[in-house]
């Protein structure tokens, strides 16, 4: 069925007609969007665009970096400044895919997909969301917990702290069919150090619920500890807490239940 | 329902035709232009036989919105062949079997090419990764492997 297609200069125009129109979708990249059309998704109605160049604008100088929402995995696996997110890029889908999808509609991947969005939520980012009234920030926690109740909003960008060493960031994806496809589960940590000891500890975790979700309990176990034998093995033993993963075609709730602490370990302990 | 004129250039030619909204580019590309190369294959993104290349990046024309190429380049495998001379990376398929069914091949080949345009000798990792978003069913892949870096060595002394 024809939908409606409504293409707007700036992203203040384009969340104005996301709020008045009830079966609106923002299309980013069409990996979602189009998807979702081609499979005859009866839902949309509309189909919103911007082609506002402050959607794809990076701001990398800092220690703050922002990306803009219509910013493509492509884009930051080519800037060197971003080299930390490479190994996330670079981990979504083949070449293709990569030129196409975005970091804003990452957001809004279901599960077994939205891999940049673990990254970013162990990284402690902040989602900049345009709303009828203006825009806000919103912790993306808050934010993903939020997201299929976000009638009338289009995400503007993204931002997050440099991490402070190579080795604060980790990120692994556990997938079938490699270098490309979907998650069997995703783990991201962010585990800053001050004095030898971990302070600050975050880690997220993707495929293990309906959006990715931090494991809580784990970081507990590492936070103000020595990364050390015992304090991976707390964390190990608590990386389940709070996850509810599902059964799909690439692996049971079962076995995501299983496997999750074994990769927590490699991601922990730094083995391949 | 209203159509939106779409004008675009098409393996270096422009063309212009009248979209419905919502359509992707793969349709309009065999349905309205009347080029067969791309083909449909899952229509999700997961298969890579609607490869073509926008501005010179590969794309998933399928998943490709019709109107987001207005005033863009959009290159298929029609446009590959140079009169009745074959691309070197087409002649490669062939020497070295890399085509079966067949049905892969003009997504295969376009993903090859956006590699080739911007890495023009590429390593076995940086091929694999090139085609990772390519499924062939046919060849378990080491001859497509094999043809393109075939292809990369000898492509531009036999061209």
């Amino acid at each position: 069925m024809p939908v409606t297609v409504k293409t707007f200069a700036t992203s203040g125009e384009a969340a104005a007609a996301l709020s008045s129109e009830r079966d609106a979708r923002y299309l980013g990249g069409g990996t979602l969007v189009m998807r979702a059309l081609n499979e005859g998704d009866l839902s949309v109605s509309t189909v919103v665009r911007a082609t506002d160049r402050a959607l794809t604008q990076l701001d990398i100088a800092s220690s703050r970096i922002t990306i803009g929402a219509g910013v493509t995995f492509a884009r930051v696996l080519a800037e060197r400044e971003l080299a930390f997110l490479h190994p996330v890029a670079g981990s979504i889908g083949g070449p293709a895919v990569r030129n196409m999808g975005t970091i804003g509609g990452n957001l809004f991947a279901p599960m077994p997909f939205g891999d940049f969005a673990v990254a970013m939520l162990a990284l402690h980012a902040t989602v900049s969301v345009q709303g009828g009234y203006g825009a806000r920030d919103t912790p993306i926690e808050e934010f993903l917990a939020g997201r299929d109740r976000l009638p009338g909003a289009l995400v503007l960008s993204i931002s997050c702290q440099r991490p402070s060493g190579a080795d604060a960031f980790r990120y692994r994806k556990i997938a079938r069919i490699k270098p490309e496809g979907g998650s069997v589960v995703t783990l991201a940590g962010y585990l800053p150090m001050s004095g030898g000891r971990i302070v600050g500890a975050r880690i997220a975790l993707g495929a293990m619920a309906a959006t990715p979700v931090r494991a809580k309990a784990a970081e507990r176990a590492l936070e103000g500890r020595v990364l050390d034998a015992a304090s991976v093995a707390a964390a190990v033993a608590a990386a389940t807490e709070g996850t509810s993963p599902v059964n799909d075609s690439l692996a049971s709730a079962w076995y995501r239940r299983e496997v999750v602490g074994v990769h927590l370990r490699r991601l922990l302990t730094g083995q391949d | 329902m209203a159509k939106t004129a779409l004008q675009f250039r098409h393996n270096g030619r422009d063309v212009a035709v009248f979209v419905e909204g919502g359509v992707n580019l793969l349709a309009t590309l065999r349905d309205l232009v009347g080029d067969m190369t791309p083909k449909f294959g899952c229509g999700q993104g997961g298969c890579g036989a609607c490869t073509v290349l926008i501005d010179g990046d590969a794309h998933l024309a399928c998943l490709t919105l019709a109107e987001t190429v207005e005033g863009r380049s959009v290159e298929t495998l029609d446009g590959l062949k140079d009169g009745p001379n074959l691309h070197p990376l087409q002649r490669a398929f062939m020497e070295h079997f890399a085509a079966q069914c067949g049905y892969c091949t003009p997504g295969m080949l376009m993903a090859a090419k956006a590699l080739l345009d911007h890495n023009p000798q590429p390593s076995r990792e940086e091929v694999v990764n090139a085609i990772a978003g390519n499924i062939c069913r046919c060849t378990g892949y080491e001859p497509i492997i094999n043809a393109v870096l075939a292809a990369a060595s000898g492509g531009r002394a036999r061209a």
